[in-house]
Formats: C-alpha cells, sequence, structure tokens
C-alpha cells in the first residue's frame, strides 16, 4: 500500500498543495481511503495526519468506510428533486435496508446521493458504477435494483 | 502542431485549416456532451465510423464530435452540414440509414425530425427549430461547430485571433479599458465587474498574480460552465491567457469539480495542444509574455465556488472561507493579488477584444451587458442550454424557447440563482432576466440556473430542499450559517410534518435577518434567500401547512393521503401490481382501493396509473 501511496505522490513532485487530488488518486486506488493509507500520505508529503484527517472529513468526495460493488448515486440536483428524485431516494433505502451515504454490510451496495450531476434532461438520473439511468421514477429503480441482483419485496407477489 | 511565433504565423495558419474545411463537404455532427453521453451515444458515434469505414466515406464525408449543443432534451443529435439538417432522439442504429438516406442521396428522414409541439409541423434545418431559433448564441454557438479535442477546429473558426491581437496591438491597460467599457460582469454569481477587478488585481502590489477560472460549479441545476469547458476549452483558456496579460500574471489555475471529468479531460488535452502550439507557456506568439496554467480538481464542497473557499482548497486545505475585510485582489491564493472568474465570464472576453467593447454593450440592457446561458430545467418541456441577450423576458424563455409545461400543467413558479437565490411567481413573468431586476425582487442571477416548477410542487417543500442542502454544505465555520440554517431547517421539517405552530413564518423572517447580517461569506449570507422569496410570494402555502394542516401541492407526506377516484379507475390492476406494501387492491375490472394503514406514501402508484385516478389530497 505503502509503494502505491508513494507512487501517486510522485505524480505530484510531492507537491503538498495537490493534497486533494493526490487522495482522490489514492481514493480511486483503493476504492476507500484506509487508515493506512493516510498515514503514508502524511508521512511521504509531510503534512501531519491530523491535517490530511481534516480535508478528508470536509470533502463530499471522500470516503473513509470501503465502498459496494455497486455503488449508486441519486442526483438530488433541484431538476431532479422537483421531479420526485425523493420519493425514489426513499424507495432505494427501503429496498437495500440502508439510509443513504452507507453499504450494505455484504458490500454489494453502496447507495449515496450527489448534487447535480448535470444530466438535469434526464432528470431524475441514477449513475450505477459511472453507467446513467435517466428519467428514473419509482417502479424503475425498484426494476433497476432487481436487474443488479437485488431481492425485492414484490418479487414475492408475482 | 509546430510552434506559432507571431501574430502573422497564426493568421496564416487559421487560413490553412480553414481552407481546409470546405463549407459545402457534407459533415455529420454529433453532439457528446456529458448529457448525450448519458443517452449512450458513445455507441452512435462508433456505429457512425464503422458504417463510414465499410463504404469508403471516411475522406469524402467529414464526420465531427463537438460538445453540447444545448438541447439535451432530445439528445442524441446529430446535424448534417452544409444544409444543417437537424435529426433528434436518433436510434443507435441510425447511422447507415442516414449516411445513405441523408448523406448521399439528400433525402429527408421523417421520423428522426423535430416536431414543433405548439404547431405540430415537422422541422428539417437546425435554424429553424424554435429552441434554437429565439436564442442569441453568441458564446455558446461555437459549441457545435469546434471538435472539442482539436486546437486545428478552433483555430479554423478564428480562434485565438483576439489574443493576437491583445498581444501584439493593445497595451495592458487599454485591454483592461476595454472590459470595463464593455461593462461585463461575473457571469458566477456576484455580477461584480470583471473590469475593475483585474484593474484592481493589476494595481495591487507583490508578485506573483495569480488569475483563476472557477469551474466548481456547485449550484444544483447549472451545467453551463461545465459544457463550455468540455465543448470549447480553447475559448476559455484564451480568455483566460488575455485576462492574466492585462493583469501581469504569469501563472492561472483551473479549478474544476470531479464530478466533471469529461470538462476535466477535455480542458487538460487543450492545454496541451496550446502550448504545444506556443499559445500557451514562455513566450507566447513571440510577444515576450508567458503564461501556464494549471488544473486542479475539487474535492466536492459547494462553499469552494466562493472565492476565499477555493483559494483554501487549492493550496490543499480545507475550503473554508475567511472574512473579506482584504481583498483577494491584493492577498488571494498564497496571499498574493490574485483575479478569480468564472468559466462563462473568460469565455465572453476573446469577443469582446476582437469585436470591440462598443459592440459587445450594444447588446443587453443598461446595467447587464451581453448574453447569459441559462440551464432552462426542472418541469419544461425543452430542458437544456439556452443563450439569450440580457433582459430577454422570462416568459419567453419559458414558453417560446423552452416550450412551457409538460403535461398541459400549470406553472406556479422559476427559481433562479441556485441555493442562493430565489422563486420567482407568474406576476414576474414579463420582467426582463438581468443581474439588478432579478435582485429587486428577491432572487439573484447566480450562475444561471432556471428551476422551473409546476403547480405539483409545494414550495415549502422547496424552500426545505434549498435549505437542506446548505445545511450539509456550510463549512461550519461561522456560527450563523452552521446553527442557524440548521434551526430553520428543523422550522421548515416540522412545517412539512404538521408540527408547524403559529409564529413559525415569522420566526423564520427574523432569523434569516440575523443570518444575512451575520455570516461571514456570501454563501451564508444568500442562504436565506429560497426561504424569504417562498415565503414572500407563497406565503398562503406556509399557512396552509400550519393552521389547516394541509399541502395544497400534495406533496409534504405527512399531510396528504392517498386514494382512488372511483369514476377514473379502471380496474387494470397495475397500481395493485407495484405497491410494495400490498396498500393497493383490487380485482381485474374493479374499483381498487387504498389501505391508508399499509400506506407508505411512496408514490408508486401515482406515477404508475394511466388515468389519473389516484387523488393525493
Amino acid at each position: 500500500m505503502e509503494e502505491k501511496v508513494k507512487e501517486i505522490i510522485q505524480r505530484y513532485s510531492g507537491d503538498k498543495s495537490y493534497l486533494v487530488p493526490i487522495l482522490q488518486d489514492v481514493q480511486k486506488e483503493f476504492n476507500y481511503l484506509p487508515k493506512d493509507a493516510l498515514c503514508a500520505v502524511s508521512t511521504h508529503l509531510s503534512v501531519p495526519v491530523s491535517r490530511v484527517y481534516e480535508v478528508v472529513t470536509f470533502y463530499k468526495a471522500f470516503s473513509l468506510k470501503p465502498k459496494g460493488r455497486y455503488q449508486l448515486s441519486l442526483c438530488m440536483g433541484t431538476a431532479c428533486h422537483v421531479r420526485g428524485a425523493e420519493l425514489i431516494a426513499r424507495n432505494v433505502e427501503d429496498i437495500l435496508g440502508i439510509k443513504e451515504g452507507d453499504t450494505t454490510p455484504d458490500l454489494e451496495y453502496s447507495f449515496e446521493t450527489v448534487g447535480c450531476l448535470g444530466a438535469c434532461a434526464l432528470g431524475p438520473v441514477i449513475v450505477v458504477n459511472g453507467e446513467y439511468h435517466g428519467h428514473m421514477n419509482i417502479a424503475k429503480s425498484t426494476k433497476l435494483l432487481k436487474n443488479l441482483g437485488k431481492k425485492v419485496a414484490t418479487d414475492d407477489q408475482d | 502542431m509546430t510552434k506559432i511565433k507571431s501574430f502573422n504565423e497564426l493568421k496564416s495558419v487559421q487560413e490553412r485549416f480553414k481552407a481546409g474545411r470546405d463549407p459545402k463537404k457534407p459533415c455529420i455532427t454529433i453532439c457528446v456532451g456529458t448529457g448525450c453521453l448519458a443517452y449512450g451515444t458513445q455507441k452512435l458515434v462508433d456505429n457512425f465510423r464503422e458504417e463510414l469505414a465499410k463504404r469508403n466515406l471516411a475522406d469524402k464525408i467529414d464526420f465531427r464530435t463537438t460538445g453540447c449543443h444545448g438541447f439535451c432534451e432530445r439528445g442524441p443529435m446529430v446535424v448534417i452540414a452544409p444544409d444543417k439538417v437537424f435529426y433528434q432522439r436518433v436510434g443507435l442504429a441510425d447511422a447507415g440509414e442516414i449516411i445513405d438516406k441523408t448523406v448521399l442521396k439528400g433525402e429527408i428522414i421523417d421520423r428522426l425530425l423535430y416536431v414543433d409541439p405548439a404547431t405540430g409541423q415537422k422541422v428539417v434545418h437546425e435554424d429553424d427549430v424554435p429552441f434554437y431559433k429565439k436564442q442569441t448564441r453568441l458564446v455558446f454557438g461555437q459549441n457545435s461547430k469546434v471538435d472539442p479535442e482539436s486546437l486545428e477546429d478552433y483555430l479554423a473558426i478564428g480562434g485565438y485571433a483576439a489574443l493576437g491581437k491583445a498581444l501584439t496591438g493593445m497595451k495592458p491597460e487599454e485591454i483592461i479599458q476595454e472590459v470595463i467599457k464593455a461593462n461585463l460582469r461575473g457571469r458566477g454569481g456576484g455580477g461584480f465587474p470583471a473590469g475593475w477587478k483585474w484593474d484592481s488585481t493589476r494595481k495591487a502590489e507583490g508578485t506573483p498574480k495569480y488569475v483563476i477560472c472557477n469551474a466548481d460549479e456547485g449550484d444544483p441545476g447549472a451545467y453551463m460552465d461545465r459544457s463550455l469547458l468540455e465543448g470549447n476549452p480553447h475559448l476559455v483558456l484564451e480568455g483566460m491567457i488575455i485576462g492574466a496579460y492585462a493583469i501581469g500574471s504569469s501563472q492561472g489555475y483551473i479549478y474544476a469539480r470531479n464530478e466533471y471529468p469529461l470538462a476535466i479531460k477535455n480542458i487538460t488535452r487543450a492545454i496541451e495542444k496550446a502550448r504545444e502550439a506556443g499559445l500557451l507557456g514562455e513566450n507566447i506568439l513571440g510577444s515576450g509574455f508567458s503564461f501556464d496554467v494549471k488544473i486542479n480538481r475539487g474535492g466536492g464542497a459547494f462553499v469552494c465556488g466562493e472565492s476565499s473557499a477555493l483559494f483554501a482548497s487549492l493550496e490543499g486545505r480545507a475550503g473554508e472561507p475567511r472574512a473579506k475585510y482584504v481583498h483577494a485582489t491584493d492577498k488571494g491564493l498564497y496571499d498574493k493579488p490574485t483575479n478569480l472568474n468564472n468559466v462563462e465570464t473568460w469565455a465572453n472576453v476573446p469577443f469582446i477584444i476582437e469585436k470591440g467593447a462598443d459592440w459587445y454593450a450594444s447588446i443587453g440592457t443598461a446595467g447587464s451587458k451581453g448574453t447569459k446561458i441559462f440551464s432552462l430545467v426542472g418541469k419544461i418541456n425543452n430542458t437544456g442550454l439556452v443563450e439569450v441577450p440580457m433582459g430577454t423576458k422570462l416568459r419567453e424563455i419559458v414558453f417560446d424557447i423552452g416550450g412551457g409545461i409538460p403535461g398541459g400543467k400549470k406553472f406556479k413558479a422559476i427559481q433562479t440563482g441556485g441555493p442562493s437565490g430565489g422563486c420567482i411567481p407568474e406576476k414576474y413573468l414579463d420582467m426582463g432576466v438581468d443581474f439588478d431586476e432579478l435582485t429587486k425582487i428577491g432572487s439573484m442571477m447566480g450562475s444561471g440556473g432556471m428551476i422551473v416548477m409546476d403547480e405539483d410542487n409545494c414550495m415549502v417543500n422547496v424552500a426545505k430542499y434549498f435549505t437542506n442542502f446548505l445545511v450539509s454544505e456550510s463549512c461550519g465555520k461561522c456560527v450563523p450559517c452552521r446553527e442557524g440554517i440548521r434551526r430553520m431547517r428543523d422550522i421548515l421539517a416540522d412545517i412539512t410534518e404538521g408540527k408547524g405552530r403559529e409564529g413559525d413564518v415569522e420566526l423564520l423572517e427574523k432569523m434569516s435577518t440575523a443570518i444575512i447580517d451575520g455570516a461571514l461569506c456570501a454563501l451564508g449570507s444568500s442562504a436565506p434567500n429560497p426561504v424569504l422569496s417562498t415565503i414572500r410570494y407563497f406565503r398562503d402555502e406556509y399557512v396552509a401547512h400550519i393552521k389547516e394542516k394541509r399541502c395544497p401541492a400534495g406533496v409534504c407526506k405527512d399531510l396528504i393521503t392517498y386514494s382512488v377516484n372511483a369514476e377514473k379507475c379502471t380496474g387494470c390492476t397495475v397500481c395493485s401490481k407495484v405497491c410494495p406494501t400490498g396498500a393497493a387492491s383490487g380485482e381485474r375490472k374493479q374499483v381498487h382501493k387504498i389501505d391508508v394503514v399499509k400506506c407508505t406514501k411512496c408514490g408508486a402508484c401515482r406515477e404508475s396509473c394511466k388515468f389519473d385516478a389516484i387523488i393525493v389530497r
């Protein structure tokens, strides 16, 4: 892990002002920010670990917890909101049994809500591992989760 | 590309590329902006390339992928030059047919044409589409003419001519005077005159001086900056280089949202190509002026759009703003004189330099010059990016360009200015939109988001939405913003949950005043705007929630119940199938009913009912 972190820091010539992009790259590498990686960033960039922690907890893009195999981001921009994104969020939470920002215990699904993705024409939008699913509604979000392999309560009734 | 060493050389290079673009040669243009890519357009692009190769037409027909054209509602979009035949909602398998019929034989494929909903007429040519026809696409129009990855394309349409003119024929002070005379105001939110900011930075003591492009577009519902950076990165870059020369800066930064990977990729490539061509780096165009640009990706914090928070983030710290008794123009990034403008502001600069301040100032209103790009989204038929002269009436934007409200619903309000702005009711639809008019009625220009709402949107819920957003985005440094907005959110939540009390509205107003006066930065002091403007124009909705425990729009869960309209229900059983709790039930062809005890008010039945038979009250 330490070698990988060193290599990422090298990409930015060890410049401290690139702390945010460095942490972004580290997160990309490990899918989240493990404690050891943060300590390695601190050591090799000569930035106190408290500062690293401050930055990591300040910005939304960083996660100190591992993310699931399927990462679902629901756009909560204003355009999506007025088209009913909130109801979809509750539906996804109900089906996955977790709150937004969390990951299922089996590490299969992570669900988060994000600021505007700028795909307002498609709103409401869910992005699954980088793939956009537009014009979402409650029924479609249920179907989307079914297709990802999630067992859904309404299955039993069919 | 080899280094261009002078303005004259630049002119001959431009001529050469221009000559290489025969206006009569057929050219297929496809929008590959983020919006269209989300429709799966990349596959269509691959199909076109494949079909062209199969027919050995790669040399005879030009093929260009471009940035966002703005009409996101109708993607994937294909425009075929020279006649500019406009195809919308193009299927991924349509590539071969378009080549064979339209490009080779000039036949029009009827099913891909846009139908004007107002007249029912099919529209063949791009320029005749009402959405485009009523716009003035000064800044944004170039997007459909260039491949963002190609410097050659940008040079072919005369790109970097303004830079050449500025570097060889104008003194820095003259450039600043020109921008002041044009009265270019900041497009990022505040509307501060850019020329004066440049002037202060130039005159400030201390070196080095920095210029920064703010591409941390955090307003939910606004994406024009992304589309410019993504679709025409050289235009933004050219504006920055001119600004840097005028200010006397040798180092620039672009601070971009990490959520915009394509914009970051395209601007990175543009910087590399500009460097290669001698348009960036040492001794630009042989003028002796040197300037370079670095890109920094943001960490996802709304507050980083605020200048001093952005500097903190650029320095590798948490993005907390500081008090503004010392201006950024004196002490900004690393405590050095810094000039920060947003993407769209920079993109306007080359036009002012090339065509002159008088020409620029002839567009717009007395206090706001030029055009503004708005992102028209929400409950609107033609979702997309719209560029109009300052002073254009809201009604024209919403109904003539935007095509009105879907589903025959009634217009209720338009929200401008993002979380710092306000909701504008119907009575102001005939108002001309510019910086000052919007401020007068309690909203603001912001970065240009326009979110349309119809009768089904609850204004208290909208106020709660923005306040919620601001609670999670407040950096927490100052008490009025951190605690004040949170309390306001709690009060709003109570109101929407039927726990509102008499006097809550007055308390919200009082708290707003305190936050406006006490917050440290502009984001905090503008945070109460969505609440204040909804109270100002939709007070009756607040009263209905508090006194009658009723949500007139049928949105707030705790104040509504679902039932079935027996006259409309056909017993199709769809609602009972989608209901996750079994609350909706009934026999086939019999009127269904909803068990209010089991009902979780998730809304699945209402959205699936084709007969509008679910009543929410």
